[in-house]
């Protein structure tokens, strides 16, 4: 468990009770059992706070929030896809990252590969300003779902968490309740800093759940637990790779199966 | 990023520090407290029983045991095992004999290759290799290519790109081709975030290699990666066989064990460290400053560094000259002001100054530097005359920079009042005098003033 990132914390609760299960005879003492009741266990750990993402509402604002390089914009395209494509909604992007070189080229692109329109700025705008167009936009063409890309950034850059909170503030401002979905992105090979990032985010902003990206590598995204666990923000999507179609809903039990796997 | 690691040490070591002689079972406790910090940090499971045991075995030796400061010891052994494992004293590119010198930047996606790319390109072009050019080999993530032309002309560099329509092998090649006859200096190739797992595009990356025979192939790592790095590391290796690693990020508050275990791991050291999302946040990696500072010791090194680039020598001779004369203004405590500020988040260099580490109070402390700006906006709001003169900043004047700057009058009257007796201070100590401790205290009396507040 702590090679796979789950922490020393989360590693020793979940041990302890599984020593108390085993003692206590409601887990038979052979390794087949104990092997199936452990991913049992952490698949409810991992399925804490578990909950259905909502895009009820017309339109439907999803706020995408995270650190730098976690793959928040890939994520986008991959929603907008799905949504767009499989359900056949309308949805409009906005790129609310105006600091980071090309960021709304490359949500430009994916807004085209997606079938989804894209409200954008020149560089350097106010975030809030541009999200607050792509909500307008879509009020006045009646599309059902706005994404809004932000930069990403440090959960230690305390400046930059306010900028987000701003962010959030004038999307509330525009649709109350809004935004319907906060999803934080995580990479899945972030070490213990995960809990750290998801904590400081959610202060910020309220982030309802986790994408958990880049689960086609080697690490196992362990720290996900601890979040669940802790702070009970579920993981609502994991990213599987870099084509549009590598979205899938989370689901506990095979994430847990994986976790022990080689 | 190693607060919480040098604070386990710390704590650990004063109270070894603190006593005359060590038992084995003293010297047993310490490294409990030091094996658990590492693996809180992130650091290999198999990293840290090796460190361990290093280190306890001189612990144990008489070089410890039979000094007459027992605890002393223990910290310089730790410190000196500790920059050992994070790869000795410091390395520098190889570069070629006869130019152009080409570096390949290898990475997993989002590692920051394309931003630590353009930061190299800068340092490179800072230190005196002028003429510097990269490669856009990433022809997958959209908007790649022009991501790195709009770094790279910011970092002054010329970029050599084919769109995304071509194979990267290919463009690698041809950005060399250019880069001999346009005789540059460096040729930096970014290439495509890929998965160590991903065989198609690890392919890719070695004959890329072998394609433009690299002298340096870097490796870029997230500091905030867990126990994967290690698996990561070894894969590239094996695939690409880089020679230095580039650590990102380390601005965070990652715990870092990633940096500790690679090097551990495949014998490559950690070159340069990026520190933040501007270009000017990239330095060369001294292992021997970061085990110094994780233990509590500072880092004044790369504090003087920064403080040497910022400064002009010229600017400096003239403000000499100022303070003798007694001809200071508000005008130049605006420019030494920035010319600190340039430094960085003044927090960040609170964590440079030995001992600082081991402050708890200062632990979380936060410099508020909304403070500096509001000085920064009243002095903004003067006239020339009256940043040459302040004495003549009565009444309606005091009103009029008060309301330009966003501020109240009592704010202006502060800022006035403790320049004027900055600047008795300063004519009592180029007159040779010692400064009058009752006008020291006078001047760190109420605001405005960078105040160091706890979070």
């Amino acid at each position: 468990m702590i090679l796979a990132d789950a922490g020393a914390p989360t590693t020793a609760k979940v041990v302890e009770q599984l020593e108390q299960e085993v003692e206590a005879g409601t887990v038979a003492a052979d390794g087949e059992a104990v092997r199936e009741r452990l991913i049992e266990i952490l698949a409810e750990v991992a399925g804490n706070g578990r909950a259905p993402i909502d895009l009820s509402a017309e339109p439907a604002v999803l706020l995408m929030v995270g650190v730098n390089g976690t793959g928040k914009t890939t994520t986008i395209g991959k929603i907008a896809w799905h949504l767009a494509r499989e359900l056949g909604l309308s949805v409009i992007l906005a790129a609310a990252d105006t600091y980071r070189a090309a960021a709304a080229e490359q949500l430009a692109e994916w807004a085209q590969r997606a079938g989804a329109e894209l409200v954008r700025a020149e560089a350097g705008a106010d975030p809030g300003a541009v999200a607050f167009d792509a909500i307008e936009a879509a009020r006045a063409r009646g599309a059902d779902v706005v994404i809004v890309d932000t930069a990403g950034r440090l959960h230690t850059q305390s400046d930059l968490m306010e900028e987000l909170a701003k962010v959030r503030r004038v999307i509330g401002k525009q649709i109350p309740g809004a935004p319907h979905e906060t999803l934080l992105s995580i990479d899945a090979t972030t070490g213990q800093n995960g809990l750290r990032q998801a904590k400081v985010f959610a202060e910020a902003v309220e982030v309802d759940g986790v994408v958990l990206t880049k689960l086609d590598g080697t690490a196992k995204g362990g720290v996900v637990l601890g979040i669940a666990d802790e702070l009970g923000i579920p993981v609502k999507l994991i990213g599987t790779g870099e084509t549009l179609e590598d979205l899938r809903p989370f689901d506990p039990a095979d994430f847990a199966r994986a976790l022990l796997a080689d | 990023m190693f607060d919480q690691l040098s604070e386990r040490l710390q704590a650990t070591l004063s109270d070894v520090r603190s006593r005359g002689k060590l038992s084995e079972a003293d010297v047993d406790a310490a490294m409990r407290e030091i094996r658990l910090a590492l693996l809180e940090a992130d650091v290999n499971f198999k990293v840290v029983k090796g460190f361990t045991a290093t280190v306890k075995e001189r612990c144990l030796g008489a070089e410890v045991l039979e000094s007459l400061n027992p605890g002393q010891q223990v910290v310089k052994i730790v410190n000196e095992e500790l920059t050992a494992l994070m790869g000795g004293a410091g390395r520098d590119l190889a570069f070629a004999a006869s130019p152009p010198t080409v570096v390949l930047m290898a990475g997993l996606q989002g590692s920051g290759k394309t931003t630590a790319c353009a930061k190299l390109a800068r340092h490179l072009r800072e230190s005196g290799h002028k003429d510097v050019a990269l490669a856009a080999c990433d022809v997958y993530r959209p908007a790649a290519v022009e991501q790195l032309v709009t770094v790279g002309e910011r970092a002054g560099a010329t970029v050599y790109e084919q769109g995304t329509d071509a194979d990267p092998v290919e463009i690698a090649a041809w950005a060399l081709e250019r880069a001999r006859e346009e005789r540059r200096d460096v040729l930096i190739v970014d290439t495509a975030g890929r998965l160590h797992v991903d065989a198609d595009l690890m392919d890719e990356l070695a004959r890329i290699r072998k394609r433009v025979k690299p002298h340096d192939v870097l490796l870029v790592v997230d500091a905030m990666t867990g126990q994967d790095a290690v698996g990561v590391a070894e894969s590239f290796a094996e695939a690409a066989e880089f020679d230095g690693v580039v650590m990102t990020k380390l601005d965070g508050d990652a715990r870092g064990g990633a940096a500790l275990s690679v090097k551990a791991v495949t014998g490559k050291p950690i070159l340069y460290a990026s520190t933040g999302e501007k270009l000017e946040a990239f330095d060369r990696f001294h292992p021997d400053r970061m085990a110094s500072r994780i233990l509590g010791m500072g880092d004044v090194l790369s504090l003087i560094e920064k403080a040497e680039q910022q400064v002009d020598e010229q600017q400096a001779l003239d403000l000499q000259e100022k303070l003798r004369k007694d001809r200071f203004t508000l005008e130049d405590f605006l420019q030494q002001m920035r010319q600190v500020r340039k430094l960085g988040p003044i927090s960040g260099l609170l964590g440079m100054l030995p001992g600082m580490g081991a402050m708890k109070q200062l632990k979380n402390a936060e410099v508020d530097e909304r403070e500096l700006d509001r000085v920064e906006a009243i002095i903004l709001s003067m006239t020339p005359q009256e940043r040459a003169n302040p004495g003549i900043i009565k009444g309606s004047r005091r009103k009029r920079i008060a309301a330009g700057s966003g501020t109240k009058v009592q704010h202006v009257n502060q800022l006035v009042k403790q320049f004027d007796q900055m600047r008795k201070l300063m004519r009592q100590m180029a007159s040779g005098k010692m400064p009058d401790p009752q006008q020291l205290a006078a001047m760190s009396g109420g605001a405005p003033r960078p105040k160091v507040r706890r979070r």
